[in-house]
């Protein structure tokens, strides 16, 4: 498929980026991988006259894993995620949900910021980073400003970046030593139907406050599950996992398409939520 | 804007051309007359469209020809030399791993992407790596021991379980 005319202008800060956007509005979209974007535009749902590549704006490249947190430039690709030898040691289950992230040649094109920005329901970080109280550095005309992620998702391809504004970098916090978590998915088709992210302390058997799970790719936006009763509970009972699935079915709110139909989600839900509290407690201590 | 001159070197050589911004690679690598190069799915699905951006397996289809200013790009037609196949190509035909062919190109180049980076993998890592190639025709088995058989000569031939 042909491409229809437009211009591409690569800036080297956030400034020029912003500036570009100010200018030219709707007709303008930010471009990094161009794994969605031009798909997008091959497929004649989008058409913007202007990208703005962000790829030449140096400190966008950055990939930091600090005391306290990993901080994710815009441009950092899902390549880039799943190789980081200091990511792996510090959130190896973030680590190993990007390697799983799409095909090999989408996680070399494509940023963990792109695949934010786009909110495509269907997608594995999300979940994750929710559960993680991961947070979005976005800068705009004004200055910047932060946003949970579970603030930034807000529907289908819907997100709260300003039209002038650009994502420069995710930021994780780092997990207290003895958190555990886990995401496992289900997929059939090239992008997961239902993926279901687990973070936990558990000292004595015992959850440490509620678990918090979050199940991402069945709604139009990860969706956390209530447990606020399970604070205290035994991790490894399974009664405990049965209240937490049935929550977590609940939770959702699934349609019939092409990767099943409600009732269907609703169950693989449940089985999956199932599964990640077994990888949860198998790292056991 | 909207047309500019980029710098790159294409299976070994420099080469400078101009293009428009909206030109995808696969059209600049075809238009070329490197046609080994297939377009299938357009949709970043089927991987017959790989080629290898500064050793990056890609998605030609869906990549912009700029992109490849200042970088190298390897294409199906980089590999052989002269006459004498690359490894990996010849392990493709000693394992009967393509029917119709049309696959093969793009199996190849992603193949080459992970023996550059990881030279002895094991059967899980090709899997997991080419899973992202489709073929039609072959079945997987044959591919994925064509790529295990390029680190271990000595395997070819064998039949394997
Ligand atoms: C075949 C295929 C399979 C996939 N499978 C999966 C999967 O299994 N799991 C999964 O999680 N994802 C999957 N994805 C999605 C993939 O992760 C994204 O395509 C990728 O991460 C997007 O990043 P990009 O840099 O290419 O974004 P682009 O295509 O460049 O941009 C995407 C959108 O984000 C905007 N944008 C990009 N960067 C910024 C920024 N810094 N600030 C503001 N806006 C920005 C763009 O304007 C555009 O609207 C799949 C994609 C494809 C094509
Ligand atoms: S044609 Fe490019 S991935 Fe299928
Ligand atoms: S050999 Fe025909 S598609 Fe693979």
């Amino acid at each position: 498929m042909v491409l229809r005319r437009f211009d591409v202008h690569k800036v080297t800060s956030v400034a020029e980026a912003v500036a570009l956007r100010q200018r030219y509005g709707e007709d303008a979209a930010v471009y990094a991988g161009g794994t969605e974007l031009l798909l997008a535009m091959k497929l004649g749902v989008a058409r913007w006259p202007h990208l703005i590549d962000i790829k030449p704006i140096a400190a966008l490249r950055t990939l930091a894993v600090t005391k306290d947190l990993v901080r994710i430039g815009a441009t950092v690709t899902h390549w880039d995620l799943e190789r980081d030898p200091a990511v792996a040691n510090v959130l190896p289950v973030f680590a190993r949900l990007e390697a799983n992230v799409a095909n090999v040649r989408v996680r070399a094109a494509g940023t963990l910021a792109g695949n934010l920005a786009f909110a495509e329901p269907h997608a594995d970080p999300p979940a994750l980073l929710v559960a993680l109280g991961a947070r979005v550095i976005l800068e705009g005309p004004t200055g910047t400003r932060n946003l949970l992620v579970s603030d930034l998702l807000t529907g289908m391809y819907q997100t709260a970046i300003a039209p002038d504004e650009v994502i420069v970098a995710i930021e994780i916090p780092l997990p207290a030593r003895d958190v555990r978590m886990a995401y496992v998915k289900f997929q059939v088709l090239e992008r997961p139907s239902v993926g279901v992210a687990a973070v936990a302390t558990v000292r004595d058997g015992k959850f440490v406050g509620p678990p918090a799970i979050v199940i991402g790719s069945v709604d139009e936006v990860p969706r956390a599950v209530p447990a606020a009763e399970l604070a205290g509970a035994l991790a490894g009972d399974p009664r405990t996992a049965e209240a937490l699935a049935e929550a977590a079915s609940a939770a959702v709110d699934p349609s019939d398409d092409l990767a099943g139909s409600a009732e269907y989600k609703r169950h693989v839900v449940g089985v999956f939520v199932r599964r990640a509290l077994g990888q949860l407690m198998a790292g056991a201590a | 804007m909207g047309r500019r001159e980029i710098a790159l070197t294409l299976n070994g050589t420099q080469r400078r051309i101009e293009v428009e911004d909206q030109v995808l690679l696969i059209e600049l690598v075809r238009g070329l007359g490197l046609i080994g190069t297939k377009l299938s799915c357009d949709t970043q699905v089927c991987g017959a469209c790989t080629v290898l951006l500064d050793g990056r397996p890609v998605s030609s289809c869906t990549t912009l020809a700029i992109e490849a200013g200042g970088r190298t790009v390897q294409t199906i037609e980089g590999l052989a030399d002269g006459t004498k196949l690359h490894p990996i190509q010849q392990a493709f035909i000693d394992r009967f791993a393509f029917q119709c062919g049309y696959c093969t190109p793009g199996m190849i180049m992603a193949a080459k992407a992970l023996l550059d980076e990881k030279p002895d993998p094991d059967a899980a890592t090709v899997r997991h790596w080419m899973e992202g190639n489709i073929c039609r025709c072959t079945g997987y088995g044959s591919i994925v021991e064509a790529v295990l058989d390029v680190a271990h000569p000595e395997r070819v031939g064998e039949k394997l379980p």
